[in-house]
């Protein structure tokens, strides 16, 4: 191992570079695609989770349950490889005809996600006390209205840092697109890896960018509770 | 391609998915799925309580060490580093590792990272008080950290523990990307071999991993409910 020789210059500039750049530029665009797919999902199967409707209810939970309990990577390979079977034609013809690779990671990434989005806001509202409803229902306020003015606000507030976490998470997992065929940032790094035979370069190269987003999200996130969640406690 | 499902596929495997070749050949399926995640369960246990401890450490080069290890690894996404380990274990070992210790190491190293902040916020849920009593009766700084906070801060970690262990069998699904023969793995094998019916092997497999997160997950809370009641 010692007598490796090092060579940087392999993911800093040329053909292997770019591969790697490139790499990142899925890896960045399925995130943010999974992440708005997520937490749209999430915040519809929250809604339902809190639902008065017994059969509502207990689809949300089993959905959620179900979800959070299976690994991703059988998901991902369910959505890419089982789901012509299940799905209408048309939404077959539909896939097939745009990149199905990248569309399997984003339905995969978004279900699997979204299950964990929807907890992390149903715990939010919960943990709003119930008399803060109930005071401003005394007020006068209808339901909607106390929701819009009084409970969501205060439960947005609480749920951003576990959402981020979340779309981290995300963020991380989107590697697992790596083994349908997207070319994401570990896919370009195997690859540059399996042509030059560099791949402490090519891992460190990847490693760093995705410790980098990791840090630089952590900061904010303790700059946020210093300035928003504090304050909010202290009163 | 109008065609139903057909399960049947399912238990002409049967015995490939729970075990593999084991009789006459390597154990695999779900029998190493768990095997694997109960022996890097076990070891990211003892790493994550060293981590911990580092963490809090009151010398300050310790401390920050470990904390930038610990955050660089929670930084990473697992398929990362298990293909360090892939590249690096063999280097350090100076020989070739089994593929099955390749993951169970880089399992333990990532589960480790997370299992130490379990740790140290079950460490920070004993009040200071009972380590002040214990310094002050004259007991040495490890003897209090021993026989005083951690038995009661391991109790309240329980439940974190357990919610971890289930996080290990999905993520053990990860041992496919190196060849390990774990159920992922086989599903993979046997989808190659049957080409036909993808959407039955993997909902099957789904379900099987289901089953045994759900009543892990089933058992954290009961716990939970449990340790909270008779404290």
């Amino acid at each position: 191992m010692f007598k490796y020789q090092f060579d940087w210059s392999v993911v800093l500039s040329g053909q292997y570079a770019e591969w790697l750049l490139s790499g990142v530029k899925v890896t960045f665009q399925l995130s943010v695609v999974s992440i708005v797919f997520s937490f749209l999902l999430g915040l519809l199967i929250a809604v339902m989770r809190m639902s008065n409707t017994r059969p509502i209810r207990w689809f949300a939970h089993g959905y959620l349950e179900f979800f959070r309990n299976t690994p991703l990577l059988v998901q991902i390979f369910f959505w890419y490889f089982g789901s012509y079977k299940i799905l209408p034609m048309a939404v077959n013809n539909w896939l097939n005809n745009t990149n199905f690779e990248f569309a399997a990671a984003v339905i995969a990434l978004s279900i699997y996600t979204s299950a964990f989005i929807a907890e992390d806001i149903r715990s939010g509202v919960r943990s709003i006390p119930r008399e803060q409803m109930e005071a401003a229902r005394s007020s006068g306020f209808s339901y909607l209205r106390s929701m819009q003015y009084i409970i969501l606000p205060q439960a947005v507030r609480i749920t951003v840092p576990p959402l981020i976490n979340q779309f981290l998470n995300l963020t991380k997992n989107s590697s697992l697109a790596m083994t349908i065929g997207v070319m994401e940032l570990t896919y370009q790094a195997r690859q540059v890896e399996s042509y030059t035979f560099k791949g402490f370069e090519a891992f460190t190269a990847a490693t760093l960018v995705y410790v980098v987003i990791s840090m630089a999200i952590a900061g904010l996130m303790t700059l946020y509770s210093r300035k928003v969640l504090n304050p909010m406690r202290a009163k | 391609m109008e065609t139903g499902l057909d399960f049947s596929v399912i238990w002409r495997n049967l015995t490939y998915f729970f075990i593999g070749r084991f009789p006459h050949g390597a154990l695999g399926g779900i029998a190493l799925t768990l095997y694997l995640a109960v022996t890097a369960c076990i070891l990211s246990f003892f790493g994550g309580l060293i981590l911990g401890m580092l963490n809090i450490s009151h010398n300050r080069v310790v401390k920050y060490t470990s904390l930038a290890i610990v955050n660089i690894i929670r930084g990473m996404p697992l398929l990362m580093v298990i293909f360090w380990m892939y590249f690096l274990l063999p280097a350090f070992m100076g020989r070739t590792v089994s593929e099955s210790w390749t993951v169970i190491m880089a399992l333990t190293l990532f589960t480790s990272a997370y299992m130490s902040q379990i740790v140290k916020a079950g460490i920070d849920s004993i009040p200071r008080g009972q380590t002040e009593a214990g310094l002050a009766s004259g007991l040495h700084r490890w003897h209090v950290m021993v026989y005083i906070v951690l038995p009661q801060g391991l109790r309240n970690m329980i439940p974190s523990f357990v919610n971890q262990f289930v996080s290990m069998i999905k993520d053990t699904s990860l041992a496919f990307i190196v060849g390990v023969s774990e159920l992922t793995h086989v599903a993979t094998q046997i989808n190659n071999r049957t080409i036909i019916y993808p959407t039955e092997i993997f909902f099957f497999i789904a379900v099987i991993y289901f089953i045994i997160c759900y009543a892990f997950t089933s058992l954290s809370r009961w716990l939970e409910k449990r340790l909270a009641w008779r404290r």
